[in-house]
């Protein structure tokens, strides 16, 4: 059994997807389906709280760009917060941060986001 | 004199990367490296190992060499496959991965940009990546 889990809800609008783990093939397959299922459903706000998650890789992190380009042409925003240092360089080495801002904490995503 | 050396012999499985992580983790602390530069040596050790796993083709285990050096650890990740030529490995782009059908391919430059040398050699016998972090 993967050694990962998320949870998943709504504040105002903002799904707030926190994982726990090792945000491998799996995490990142995880992750990326509960958010393209959101999209579909029309939301377009995402902030990914990856506090419990210390390590990624880039099998992982790849799958989550499916979800950058699918919110690509909308007014959608995908964010992360709580990074650890080491997952927010190898976010800046893919240059993910490019296209998602990282936060502090999650109440600074939400109230960016909600904004 | 030889520099102490910690051997490790992952079979291919799924997620045995971290197995490789924690002895990292280990060896970095007995050397006195940072939290940092040992989250970064964790790191390039996953994408070494994802790619042995992935690349080499075949069945064999991955055998990893921590040595310990007065200022230096070296990591050299060996796999008994068919390799690869690094040097065609193209720099990966966000703004080209985007749209395309080919999202993955970034393990060679986390590698290159987490440790202060990555080197890879490939012979008849299967490919070894040597990478180094300073203390």
């Amino acid at each position: 059994m993967p050694d990962f889990d998320i949870k998943v809800k709504d504040e105002n609008g903002v799904i707030v997807v926190t994982t726990n783990g090792y945000l491998n093939n799996y995490g990142g397959e995880q992750v990326a389906s509960v958010c393209l299922q959101k999209i579909s459903e029309g939301k377009r706000k995402f902030l990914i709280n990856v506090e419990k998650t210390a390590m990624v890789n880039s099998i992982g992190v790849s799958i989550l760009i499916e979800v950058i380009e699918e919110l690509q042409g909308t007014s959608g925003k995908i964010a992360f917060c709580n990074t650890a240092p080491i997952v927010e360089k190898t976010f800046n080495i893919m240059g993910i941060s490019k296209y998602a801002k990282i936060y502090a904490t999650e109440e600074d995503g939400l109230a960016d986001l909600s904004s | 004199m030889t520099n102490p050396t910690v051997e490790l012999t992952l079979p291919i499985m799924e997620d045995m990367e971290l197995a490789a992580t924690k002895t990292a983790e280990v060896v970095a602390k007995r050397m006195g490296l940072d939290d940092m530069k040992t989250a970064e040596i964790s790191m390039a050790l996953i994408e070494a190992c994802i790619n042995a796993f992935e690349h080499s083709k075949t069945k064999d285990n991955v055998f990893i060499h921590y040595i310990i050096k007065e200022d230096t650890l070296v990591i050299k990740v060996g796999d008994r496959g068919i390799g690869f030529d690094s040097e065609v490995v193209a720099i990966p782009n966000i703004d080209e991965k985007i749209n395309s059908s080919h999202k993955r391919g970034w393990g060679v430059q986390l590698m290159k940009e987490l440790m202060d040398t990555v080197e890879f050699e490939t012979t008849e016998d299967g490919t070894t990546v040597t990478m180094t972090k300073a203390k």
